[in-house]
């Protein structure tokens, strides 16, 4: 008997219920809060990833900017998609220079003597002269130029579209290969891409900005215009072309910024 | 009547009648404090990226009022230097940002409770009067429900608000693959304003909001953790039965309904 009558629930008072409902709503909130705090004080001083390829951000946010990559990648990136462009009455003439590492001004580069260096298999090495890249057919394009900085300046240039560079070069093997590095001749600055942002139809080998050969703060004598990248990616000066199957070095990308970069 | 002759026979006591009022769904109150400190955490990260091309002020007439931001401002919060953690940052809890909004909307059009948050007809023309109460110019603020046409103004806002963060976001972070995006919110540059303005809504919200809270007092506060309400049903007076409470249990009630009624 006793037994049946402790099973017996008693209902609760308004009161019991208010207080019971407070206590079991507001422990709750203060775990799940105390939680995200420390979720939030994990991520915040989770340590640097190990520097390699990629370096100098916090490494479980290293892993979210690849696997966003990915998703991007997947879900969103077409070669059909074109960046927006603008008639040539809109390009600034004074186009912003905004860094000038490895073409430093100071350093001593002879454009005249400059031969462009396309790495192959076995150690084969393509010399390439400028004068031989302007004999191929000229891709302009007058588009809004961004930065990853956040500013953006609709600029006009020209040169050898990459993928047109590719088939006349005979690189077509090399460019199913998943990256393309280029280097500045001092090796100061470099780029990695993938093979898709690269043979993108809009990216171009180009020497010339504003209708003139490039200026040699701009990247003379030949620079990369990659307008689905941001600007870092837009290697000034190009010494020398590689193709790998895996990332090649990024300068920024060890500075703490997305490998990928892409618009 | 039988009201009447009950009362004569029972002990009629005035108390003040605490009772339970359900007010927010649990997904509600999820959704709000999930999104919180995920906002917080978005606006931080936002004006790290924004350090690095501070361009923005209110100009008029050639005149600046005010800079976006002052130095005292970027040091206080150690802003500067920090573009490639804030993007990191910014481009993982664009997830968690996203996901919950996703998930926010679909819980208030699935279950119905969009109909006490969408602003109706007269809600802006109500909206001027709940204004000129809380300003305590007019006296007597119009009927509502759960919340007022100011609120629900508010409240629908702040979610096409969202909606826009969100599409001005991927705009300026695609803006190649996503060309249309960028085309609807007037171009890269453009859209890089907007998000920006969108960002001081939300501080502009923020703060009318928390002082909002603070005047509501602290059972309105504790409704979103807890869900429910306190209120004082004490027009109706509690009525002690004689005992045994099980036969009398029914007329009680019936009592209680002509008292209502007689009111």
């Amino acid at each position: 008997m006793k037994k049946q009558n402790k099973k017996i629930k008693k209902e609760l008072t308004v009161e019991q219920k208010i207080s019971r409902r407070n206590f079991i709503s507001f422990t709750s909130f203060a775990v799940l809060a105390a939680g995200a705090f420390e979720g939030w004080r994990w991520l915040y001083k989770s340590p640097n990833e190990v520097a390699g390829i990629t370096a100098g951000a916090h490494a479980p946010l290293r892993r979210a900017l690849n696997k966003t990559e990915i998703f991007f990648r997947r879900i969103a990136f077409s070669e059909n998609h074109l960046v927006k462009t603008y008639p040539k009455s809109m390009a600034a003439k004074h186009v912003r220079v905004n860094s000038d590492i490895g073409v430093e001004a100071k350093k001593k580069f002879d454009p005249a003597t400059w031969k462009l260096q396309v790495n192959k298999k076995g150690g084969e090495v393509l010399q390439i002269s400028l004068q031989e890249l302007m004999a191929l057919p000229k891709t302009e394009i007058i588009y809004d130029f961004k930065c990853v900085e956040g500013w953006d300046q609709i600029s006009h240039w020209a040169g050898v579209k990459f993928s047109d560079f590719i088939k006349h070069y005979q690189l077509d093997d090399y460019a199913k290969m998943q990256y393309v590095g280029m280097e500045t001749p001092d090796k100061a600055y470099y780029v990695g891409l993938d093979m898709p942002s690269a043979m993108h139809p809009q990216t171009l080998l180009a020497y010339e900005m504003n209708d003139k050969l490039l200026p040699l703060q701009n990247g003379a004598p030949l620079r990369l215009i990659i307008p689905v990248k941001y600007g870092i990616k837009n290697l000034k000066r190009i010494g020398t072309i590689n193709f790998s199957n895996i990332r090649p070095k990024d300068y920024w990308a060890e500075q703490g910024y997305d490998y990928y970069s892409g618009l | 009547m039988y009201g009447l002759q009950l009362k004569d026979r029972c002990i009629n006591i005035f108390v003040p009648m605490k009772a339970i009022k359900e007010k927010h769904s649990l997904a509600m109150r999820w959704c709000h404090w999930v999104n919180f400190p995920i906002l917080t955490i978005m606006i931080w990260s936002g004006m790290l990226i924004y350090w690095a091309n501070d361009e923005y002020s209110i100009t008029i007439f050639g005149h600046t009022f005010f800079r976006f931001f002052p130095d005292w401002f970027y040091n206080t919060l150690k802003i500067p230097f920090r573009l490639s953690e804030g993007m990191a940052f910014h481009f993982l809890f664009m997830w968690f940002f996203t996901l919950n909004g996703i998930f926010y909307i679909l819980y208030t059009t699935i279950s119905g409770e969009w109909r006490e948050l969408a602003p109706k007809k007269n809600s802006f023309k109500e909206a001027w009067q709940v204004l000129l109460h809380d300003l305590h110019i007019r006296k007597t603020a119009p009927p509502q429900n759960k919340y007022n046409a100011a609120q629900r103004i508010a409240y629908t806002a702040i979610i096409i608000m969202g909606i826009g963060s969100v599409i001005t976001g991927l705009a300026i972070y695609k803006p190649v693959q996503f060309y249309y995006l960028t085309w609807l919110c007037g171009g890269y540059h453009f859209a890089r304003i907007l998000h920006f303005a969108l960002t001081l809504g939300y501080v502009f919200f923020f703060v009318i909001h928390i002082v909002q809270v603070i005047l509501a007092g602290w059972g309105n506060f504790s409704s979103v953790i807890s869900g429910f309400e306190v209120v004082n049903e004490n027009l109706h007076p509690a009525i002690e039965a004689p005992q045994p409470v099980a036969e009398t249990h029914q007329p009680i009630i019936n009592a209680e309904n002509e008292d209502e009624k007689a009111e």
